[in-house]
């Protein structure tokens, strides 16, 4: 480096001066914004849909507030649109996302850690890599686990060659491996689990969509779903599309009439039900029953049901004071686990804290959720509602919301086959940008 | 000598964002309640980067008439009137002046 000289020196010290102006000014502003002398400090474990979307607003509600997001991955792929990866539509680069944005324009601390305990009396939160972390208030978004105590013979070993392909990566990624490798006329076995679980018209959409490989390189393959229920969210306007583009490929069995899966048989690739018929498959795709995200079992954060129960105007926990989650994991009335609805919780639930740390009362929240599907890449069906708060538990805003019609013609199915994919992009900028 | 110029030059830089992100807090309106959700389709504030309509920066009395129309079935829509449907006269006049702003 050259020696300092004088007029460079006049410039440094210019530009010291300016910055200290400056500085001086930002901690006299955060002063007024926040009453307290120490900024407070938000922990939000988990990036995805609810996460990401959460440490965003907060930070746009309260710029005062010091928000560390603690994730696991250093990437995050979606489950949403991991379908269209499986029909060969889109690839795995598409649906994958970083923290760049999120830690450069919001000023969010991004620590890529794995949390292993959550104190709530002492507000901290331990992770594997570095220790603990203080918290003012905590915000957690673990999404889903597994019960894998529900399927015999089934559990996170044995799913790395049958795959549940029920959170995107590896999962999807192998799942499709097996399709691709599949001999025409072989048979796809996929079945979908009990609810509540993550993203109700997620299996049929898949099925949809390996239908579309399926018909186009396979064409005398079929898939055959053994599901745990009855009935299927927009199952008319799925089994209307089914029928009209890949006829007879598709077979539905449904919980009572022999759809409940409660084992498998990895040497013979079968299936067996509940009465013991036994399903032999050449791909299976079996989507075991749910419950929260382990850390919201190993916190404590958990009722009988396996799920959170929340506050739902303000997500806080009704079990441990200042902690709130949101997302899958949590019991949030009527609102399906998609998404889009741990996007719109996020929201409120920043607005939330803010009012929280900021001392004032948050206007009533609003919720919506709309969850698009493709039963082909130019086909798309959605179901849709906007939400409110009322005695204590969020409800359907009455008239609001539904599903696509069934008498729609094929300029409306396209439509919103790019509608679809518009609020795919619209969805994850909101998170990530 | 540039390099230690060029850091101090974005520390002031950064400095002055943040101040001017602090005097631009987001308040916790009902309007925002509302319009927020609108965001997960239309993008952060209405920016849309994809296929859906941008309705940031839309004249206030041209996103209430859409939202009206859509909602008593004057406008055909694939989802909005199953969205608009939801919303109040009231409500409806503080989610277009969100996007107006
Ligand atoms: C096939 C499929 C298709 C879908 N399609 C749609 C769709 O079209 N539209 C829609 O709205 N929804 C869809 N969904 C649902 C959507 O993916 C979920 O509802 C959404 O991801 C829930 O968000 P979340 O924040 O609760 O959990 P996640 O998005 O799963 O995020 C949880 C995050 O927490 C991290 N994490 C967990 N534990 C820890 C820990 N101990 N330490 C650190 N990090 C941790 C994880 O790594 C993860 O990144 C689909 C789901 C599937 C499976």
């Amino acid at each position: 480096m050259n020696k300092l000289t004088r007029r460079d020196f006049i410039k440094f010290s210019g530009s010291l001066g300016a910055y200290s102006a400056c500085a001086g000014l930002v901690s006299s502003l955060s002063a007024c914004a926040s009453k307290e002398k120490k900024l407070a400090r938000v922990v939000i474990i988990g990036g995805g849909f609810g996460g990401a979307s959460c440490a965003k607003y907060l930070h746009r509600f309260a710029p005062d507030v010091d928000i560390t997001l603690i994730e696991r991955d250093k990437q995050y792929i979606t489950c949403p649109f991991s379908n269209m990866v499986l029909g060969g539509i889109r690839d795995m680069a598409s649906i994958t996302h970083g923290y760049n944005k999120l830690a450069s324009s919001y000023a969010i601390n991004i620590m890529h850690d794995a949390v292993t305990a959550i104190d709530p009396v002492a507000k901290t939160v331990t992770t594997a890599g570095s220790g603990s972390v203080q918290y003012d208030r905590l915000v957690v978004s673990p999404g889903i686990g597994f019960r894998w105590d529900q399927i015999e013979g089934y559990d996170a070993t044995i799913s790395q060659r049958v795959a549940h392909a029920w959170k995107a990566g590896p999962q999807t990624a192998l799942l499709r491996k097996q399709l691709m490798a599949m001999d025409d006329g072989g048979t796809v076995i996929v079945a979908p689990p009990a609810n509540p679980f993550r993203c109700p018209p997620g299996p049929y959409e898949r099925v949809s969509m390996m239908a579309h490989y399926l018909t186009h390189n396979k064409p005398k393959s079929k898939i055959l779903i053994l599901d745990a229920k009855d009935k299927f969210s927009k199952q008319p306007l799925f089994m209307q599309g089914w029928d009209a583009l890949y006829p007879g490929m598709i077979e539905w069995v449904k919980g009572t009439a022999g759809g409940i899966v409660s084992g498998i048989d990895v040497k013979t690739n079968e299936l067996v039900n509940e009465l013991g018929d036994r399903f032999k498959g050449d791909v299976i795709n079996l989507i075991p029953p749910q419950k929260a995200g382990v850390l919201a079992h190993i916190a404590g954060l958990v009722d009988k049901t396996g799920w959170c129960p929340v506050n739902q105007r303000t997500f806080e926990s009704k079990i441990h004071q200042h902690v709130h989650v949101i997302g899958d994991a949590c019991i949030a009335g009527k609102m399906p686990k998609s998404g889009f609805a741990a996007n719109s919780q996020g929201k409120v639930c920043a607005a939330a804290i803010a009012a929280s740390l900021g001392g004032y009362d948050m206007p009533d929240p609003s919720y919506v959720n709309t969850c698009y599907s493709l039963v082909a890449p130019d086909y798309g069906i959605s179901v849709a509602a906007v939400y409110k708060v009322s005695n204590e538990t969020i409800v359907k805003v009455e008239g609001s919301g539904g599903v696509s019609p069934k008498d729609a013609d094929a300029i409306f199915r396209q439509q919103e086959a790019v509608y679809g994919a518009g609020w795919y992009d619209s969805i994850t900028s909101d998170m990530f940008t | 000598m540039k390099s230690i110029q060029q850091f101090f030059l974005t520390v002031i830089v950064l400095a002055c964002t943040l101040t001017s992100s602090l005097l631009n807090a987001a308040e916790v309106t009902r309007g925002a309640m509302l319009a927020n959700s609108c965001a997960a389709c239309h993008g952060t504030d209405g920016k849309s980067p994809g296929s859906i309509p941008a309705i940031y920066g839309k004249p206030a009395s041209y996103l209430a008439k859409a939202l009206m129309d859509f909602r008593d079935g004057k406008r055909p829509s694939t989802v909005m009137g199953r969205h608009a449907k939801a919303y109040s006269d009231e409500e409806i006049k503080l989610i277009a002046d969100f996007f107006t702003r």
